[in-house]
C-alpha cells in the first residue's frame, strides 16, 4: 500500500477493506436490531410500569410493579413445589399403609385413594392447556372438511353461507350458559370420562375456532390455480385424490392462516369462559385471586397475565412450526 | 389413415355474460384423421382456447358437438390430454412425481408397479429430462417444465394430444429445441395432435394441416391449409424451401390481410386508411373453401 498512498488506491483494495469492516458492522447491526431493540422496548416498557404501579393505590394495596411480580412468581413456582411433595408424601404412606395392611391379611381389600390436594397454577396453566387444545382440534375437525366442500361446491357454499355470517360475529360467550345447560342435559353417564365443566369450556372454545379456519379454508380451497384444476379434470382424478393431492397442498397457506386465528381467538375465550363459568384453569386462577383479595392478589394476577400472554405466543409459534413441517414450500417466508 | 378420427361438426358456444350472451364459436366443422397434426392459428381473443377447450371436454358446446373415435365427447378425460400454455405443473411434486400422478390414475390396474415406473421413465427420456426427475418444477426452466407438462400428457397415451400455445412463453432458442423435440417425438409416437399457436413458422413446420380462424365474436373457420412438405422436416433446409415459404405466405396472408386484427381494423378505421400491403395481398391456390361470411 505504500506506493499507492499518495496516488489513489485501486478500487480493489479498497471494496476489500470496506467490505470487510461493512460487513462486520452490518453484523453488529442485525444484532442490535433482533435482540437490542426488543430488549430496550421491555426496559422501556418495566419502567413505565414500575413508575404508573407506584402511583395507583387499589382496596388491595398498591398495583404491584415488576419486582412484586416476580416475588409472585417466585412464591407459585414454591407453592407448585409444595404441593408435588405432600402429593408424594400421601402415596409413600398410603403404600406404607396398604403394604402393613396386606401382611397382616392378604386378603384385605385395600383402597387406592387419588390425592385430592388444591390445583396449583401449574395445574391449572395445564388444565387451561388442555381445554384449548380439544377444543381446537374439535373445531379443526370439523372446519376443516366443511370448508373444502364450501370452497369445491359452490351451491353447498351458498347454502352454507348465511349461517356462518351470522354465527361468525357471535361472542362465543353469549354460547356459554346455552353450552351449559344442553351439556347438563345431555351429557350424564354415570362415570364421566370428562368433567362438564371441561367439556362446557372446550365445546365453547369450540364454537369459535370454528369460524376462521372455516371462512379461510373455503378461500384457499376455491382460489386452487384453475389451470392445477384443469389438470386434475383431464387426468380424471377421483373427488379423494384430488383433494390429498391438489386441493390441500394449495390451500395448505390458507389452512394455516385460519388455523392460527381460531387458536389465538380460542385462547382468549377460554380464559374468559374459565372466569364466566368457574371452570378450572387459567381464568378460574384469576377469579378466584379477585376473590381472595389479599395483598398478594393483584401480584398473581398479574403473573397470570403474563403466563396467559406467552402461552398465547408459544401457541402461535407452535403453528407455525407445524405449518412449515406441512407445507411444501419450504422457502416461503412464514410470519 | 382413419378418416373422421376425430369429429367436430357444427360446434358453437354462447357464453352467458350481463347483457346479452355472447357467441364466441359459430358452425366449426372439422373432420380430423388418426395421427394428423393440426395447428390452429388465429387472432388473439377469436376462441382457439375455447375449442380446444371444448374438444377436451373442458368446456361445453352450446350447439353440435364433437366426436372421438365414434363416441361422443361430453367431459374431460385423459384420452385428451391438454398441454397448457403455463405448464400447469403440481408445484409441490417433483418432475417424476408429476408425472406418476398421471400414470397411476390412468394405468392403475393395466400396469404393475414396476412397468409404471419404467413407463414414466419413458416418457421422461422422449423428452430428455431423464436427468431432473427428483427436481422440483420451482428448480427447473420454463423450457423444462413445458417439456414435463408434455411427458405428462404423453404418459397418459392419449388419442388426441391438445396443446393451448405449448411454447409460447418461451424464448425463440428453447421453442426451437422444443418444436424439434416434438417433431422426433412425433415421428415416434404418431399421435393425433391439436395445437394452438400465434407462430407462422411452427405451425408451417410441424403441422399436416393449419386451421385458420376468422375473427371472432361468432368465429369460425376461415380457411384450412395442407401442408404438403415431406417429413422428417428440418427447419434449416425449410428455411430456402419455396415450399415452405409458399405456406408461410399463405398464412400471413389470411391473418393480416383477410383477417386483420381487430385492433389495427380500429386504428385503420380512425385514420381513413384501407390500403392493403401488396406483398400479402397475392392470390392462393389452396384447396380451401371461404366460409360464406368471408367471401361476402
Ligand atoms: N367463460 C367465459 N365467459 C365469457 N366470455 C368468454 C369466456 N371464455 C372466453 N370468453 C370469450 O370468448 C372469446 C374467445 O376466447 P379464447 O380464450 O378462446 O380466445 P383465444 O383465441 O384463445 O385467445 P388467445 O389467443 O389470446 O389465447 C373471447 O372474446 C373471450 O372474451
Ligand atoms: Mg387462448
Amino acid at each position: 500500500m505504500s506506493a499507492g498512498e499518495h496516488t489513489a488506491p485501486s478500487s480493489d483494495a479498497l471494496a476489500g477493506v470496506a467490505g470487510t469492516r461493512f460487513n462486520w458492522e452490518k453484523h453488529v447491526n442485525r444484532l442490535l436490531q433482533v435482540i437490542g431493540l426488543p430488549l430496550i422496548g421491555i426496559a422501556v416498557f418495566l419502567m413505565i410500569w414500575q413508575m404508573g404501579a407506584a402511583s395507583i393505590q387499589t382496596s388491595l394495596g398498591q398495583f404491584p410493579g415488576p419486582a412484586q411480580v416476580w416475588d409472585q412468581a417466585g412464591t407459585l413456582v414454591q407453592e407448585h413445589i409444595r404441593e408435588r411433595e405432600k402429593a408424594g408424601e400421601f402415596y409413600e404412606r398410603q403404600e406404607v399403609r396398604n403394604a402393613k395392611k396386606l401382611e397382616k391379611n392378604p386378603d384385605a381389600s385395600i383402597k387406592w385413594r387419588d390425592y385430592t390436594g388444591k390445583s396449583t397454577f401449574f395445574d391449572q396453566i395445564f388444565t387451561s392447556l388442555y381445554t384449548v387444545a380439544v377444543g381446537f382440534i374439535l373445531a379443526s375437525l370439523i372446519a376443516i372438511p366443511v370448508g373444502i366442500a364450501c370452497g369445491l361446491n359452490e351451491s353447498f357454499y351458498r347454502a352454507c353461507n348465511p349461517i356462518i355470517q351470522v354465527f361468525k360475529p357471535v361472542s362465543p360467550l353469549a354460547w356459554l350458559p346455552l353450552v351449559t345447560m344442553v351439556v347438563s342435559a345431555v351429557y350424564t353417564s354415570e362415570d364421566p370420562l370428562f368433567d362438564k365443566s371441561f367439556l362446557n369450556s372446550a365445546f365453547t372454545v369450540a364454537l369459535c375456532c370454528l369460524w376462521p379456519t372455516l371462512i379461510n379454508t373455503t378461500v384457499g380451497v376455491s382460489s386452487v390455480d384453475k389451470d392445477l384444476v384443469n389438470v386434475s379434470r383431464v387426468m380424471a382424478l377421483p373427488t379423494l385424490t384430488h383433494i390429498r393431492r391438489i386441493v390441500l397442498p394449495s390451500a395448505i397457506p390458507m389452512i394455516f392462516t385460519g388455523l392460527r386465528l381460531s387458536l389465538a381467538t380460542g385462547w382468549m375465550v377460554l380464559i374468559a369462559a374459565e372466569m364466566l363459568a368457574q371452570n378450572p384453569g387459567l381464568g378460574k386462577f384469576i377469579w378466584d385471586e379477585f376473590q381472595n383479595g389479599s395483598s398478594n392478589s393483584l401480584g398473581r394476577i398479574m403473573v397470570a397475565v403474563v403466563v396467559i400472554g406467552l402461552t398465547g405466543f408459544a401457541l402461535d409459534k407452535l403453528m407455525l412450526i407445524l405449518q412449515k413441517r406441512v407445507s411444501w414450500d419450504k422457502h416461503a417466508t412464514l410470519r | 389413415m382413419q378418416e373422421n378420427y376425430l369429429d367436430i361438426s357444427g360446434v358453437g358456444i354462447e357464453f352467458p355474460t350481463d347483457e346479452a350472451p355472447f357467441r364466441a364459436l359459430q358452425d366449426i366443422n372439422l373432420k380430423i384423421s388418426r395421427g394428423e397434426f393440426i395447428s390452429l392459428i388465429g387472432h388473439s381473443g377469436c376462441g382457439k382456447s375455447t375449442l380446444l377447450n371444448i374438444v377436451a371436454g373442458l368446456e361445453n358446446a352450446t350447439e353440435g358437438g364433437v366426436i372421438l373415435e365414434g363416441k361422443e365427447v361430453d367431459e374431460p378425460g385423459p384420452d385428451r390430454a391438454v398441454v397448457f400454455q403455463h405448464h400447469a405443473l403440481m408445484p409441490w411434486l417433483t418432475v417424476y412425481e408429476n408425472v406418476e400422478l398421471a400414470v397411476r390414475q390412468v394405468f392403475k390396474g393395466k400396469k404393475n408397479r414396476a412397468e409404471m415406473r419404467e413407463w414414466i421413465e419413458h416418457n421422461l427420456r422422449l423428452v430428455h429430462m431423464e436427468h431432473a426427475v427428483g427436481k422440483l418444477p420451482a428448480e427447473i426452466s420454463g423450457g423444462m417444465k413445458q417439456r414435463v407438462g408434455i411427458a405428462r400428457c404423453l404418459a397418459m397415451q392419449p388419442k388426441v394430444l391438445l396443446m393451448d400455445e405449448p411454447f409460447g412463453a418461451l424464448d425463440a432458442l428453447t421453442r426451437a429445441h422444443l418444436q424439434d423435440s416434438l417433431m422426433d417425438i412425433q415421428a415416434e409416437v404418431g399421435n393425433t395432435v391439436i395445437m394452438i399457436t400465434h407462430d407462422v413458422d411452427e405451425a408451417v413446420l410441424l403441422s399436416d394441416r393449419i386451421v385458420m380462424m376468422t375473427n371472432g365474436p361468432a368465429a369460425t373457420i376461415g380457411e384450412v391449409l395442407k401442408i404438403e412438405l415431406e417429413r422428417p422436416r428440418d427447419r434449416l433446409a425449410l428455411a430456402e424451401d419455396a415450399g415452405f415459404n409458399h405456406h408461410r405466405q399463405q398464412v400471413l396472408n389470411f391473418l393480416y390481410a383477410k383477417q386483420k386484427n381487430p385492433e389495427t381494423l380500429k386504428q385503420e378505421a380512425a385514420l381513413g386508411v384501407a390500403q392493403e400491403s401488396p406483398a400479402l395481398a397475392t392470390p392462393r391456390a389452396t384447396e380451401n373453401k371461404l366460409s360464406s361470411e368471408q367471401a361476402a
